[in-house]
């Protein structure tokens, strides 16, 4: 498989006037295309550290991470596409404008461009929603607005950091479901952080467990499950409790 | 939903609308407690109508003026110096405080003179700024503007300062520049406050103009307030007392109305 982004010995310290706190060192992996890298660590150990850097909107301080054999910048964004916590769709925009904010930022309004958002729109069942505002919809449907938005700029990776935390657990599962079929549907590869094991295992390809801080890589963990199984329905498999207990187990190692 | 009203709903309505009439009485009763007494002392002599007025005298003072159109022109001439400043005071606010937002520099420098022209009394500016600038319009303007600005620039950037950073790292995320974040999510965001802050300034402005007009003018309702009470023509003040308690109200109004429409806008 195709490399997509490489990541060499990097290292990154939060500098403060009080002192400087090493959060990542020497971090490497190698993303394929088509992967769908699940991130878990301890909390607070860096994990959302090392998605800033993966989108390029900070720079590491050690080592290189280079997208298609290239050094990342600042501007990479449009190959890159980032998915927050939160949706952050803005109450002053509706759902169609708050979709299309990647791409007026990025003058690529084209009318081809706004097609291919309404057909999106249509097929995650947002259309008819596409004038009300963000506050109107249910929780699952803005996290499908904000994903819609991250991919009409059509990132050819997709970064998500902790995207369901903010939902409540019934939701939580049925959007995991529901944006991970889309991912394999629209055939993106994506990096997921996740404090939750079991989302980890239903969600992901390969599973990276980070150790406390300052993170390094504690071991890789490749998650196989037949093709066509939906998220949701890993979790019902023999196999997801075993996967689950190794990185259960991996991440309480050394204590 | 439209077509049936079920008891408890139609209980409910009447209690909103019971509520809401004795409200809007008891404001009429106080109006015209207040109109009604004074007129009454005035007129039983509890109280001196020289010093006092009365709203007939009132009426009657500004009725006469009506006549001669000077009322107008004094109405106008307040109500010109009072727009102008505020919108004056808006535009630097606004120009000064996305520079501020822009560098981070320049807004802590700044910061210890904004605060300590903030807190100081404007009106001590005014007579300088009349001996500088000269007795006219641009002076009274000037001064109207200058104590409107400086609490605004501290507000609306304290707004600018609370958009949540996770919002702009989304712009950034999406390719976005500082001007971006600006235009898409700092300036839309602030909104809100842009309009708390009008409806202060609004009044501020107002204050600052009267005090610009006390101290060198020839025309408008606080020349009319000084010159009234140098020469004991006081319905001439009570009369422009009750005028600009209208003129404040109306301005007001009309900037919450602005709001509400942008309110019913946004959802």
């Amino acid at each position: 498989m195709e490399k997509l982004m490489e990541i060499n010995h990097v290292g990154y310290s939060y500098h403060t006037m009080q002192g400087e706190t090493p959060a990542l060192s020497n971090i490497n992996f190698t993303v394929h295309k088509g992967d769908f890298l699940a991130i878990v660590g301890p909390s607070g150990c860096g994990k959302s550290t090392l998605l800033s850097l993966l989108a390029g909107l900070i720079e590491p301080e050690h080592g290189s991470i280079l997208l298609y054999g290239q050094k990342l910048y600042q501007k990479a964004s449009g190959t890159i596409g980032y998915m927050l916590q939160h949706d952050h769709l803005f109450e002053w925009r509706t759902i169609e404008k708050n979709v299309l904010l990647g791409l007026e930022i990025q003058k690529k309004l084209t009318p081809a461009a706004k097609d291919k958002i309404y057909d999106m729109l249509k097929t995650y069942g947002l259309y008819k929603f596409k004038n009300a505002r963000p506050s109107q919809l249910s929780g699952g449907m803005r996290q499908r607005a904000a994903l819609i938005r991250t991919l009409a700029l059509e990132p050819e990776l997709l970064l998500l950091d902790e995207p369901f935390s903010a939902l409540d657990y019934q939701t939580r599962l049925t959007v995991g479901d529901d944006i991970g079929s889309i991912i394999k549907k629209e055939q993106k590869t994506a990096i997921l952080v996740t404090h939750d094991l079991s989302e980890a295992v239903s969600l992901g390809s390969k599973v990276l467990i980070l150790s406390k801080r300052p993170a390094t890589i504690k071991c890789v963990i490749n998650i196989d499950f037949p093709e066509n199984v939906s998220p949701l329905e890993r979790r019902n498999l023999p196999e997801f409790k075993d996967y689950f207990n190794k990185i259960w187990k991996e991440l309480n190692h050394d204590e | 939903m439209m077509s049936e009203i079920s008891l408890a709903q139609q209980k409910f309505l009447l209690t909103q609308k019971r509520h809401r009439r004795t409200v809007a009485v008891s404001r009429f009763f106080i109006f015209l407690c207040f109109f009604g007494l004074w007129e009454g002392a005035a007129r039983l002599g509890w109280i001196d109508s020289f010093f006092f007025s009365s709203p007939s005298r009132v009426l009657l003072c500004a009725y006469n003026m009506a006549l001669d159109h000077s009322l107008f022109i004094h109405i106008g001439v307040t109500l010109f110096e009072t727009v102008a400043s505020f919108a004056l005071a808006l535009i630097l606010a606004v120009t000064v405080t996305i520079i501020l937002w822009f560098n981070k520099k320049i807004s802590e420098t700044m910061e210890p003179y904004l605060v300590i022209l903030n807190s100081l009394p404007k009106s001590a500016l005014a007579p300088l700024l009349i001996v500088w600038l000269g007795a006219n319009y641009n002076t009274i303007i000037i001064t109207g503007m200058s104590v409107a600005v400086f609490g605004s620039i501290l507000n609306l950037y304290t707004s600018f300062q609370s958009v949540d950073p996770e919002k702009i790292k989304l712009i950034r995320t999406l390719g976005g520049t500082k001007y971006h974040i600006l235009a898409k999510v700092v300036l839309p965001a602030s909104i809100p406050s842009f309009f708390s802050i009008m409806k202060v300034n609004i009044g501020l402005c107002l204050v600052g103009v009267i005090i610009g007009e006390f101290i060198s003018s020839r025309q408008g309702l606080g020349y009319l307030i000084i010159y009234g009470s140098q020469v004991f023509k006081l319905d001439w003040v009570i009369m422009s007392i009750v005028i600009l308690c209208l003129v404040a109200w109306g301005l007001y109004s009309l900037l919450s109305r602005l709001e509400q429409n942008y309110q019913k806008r946004m959802s």
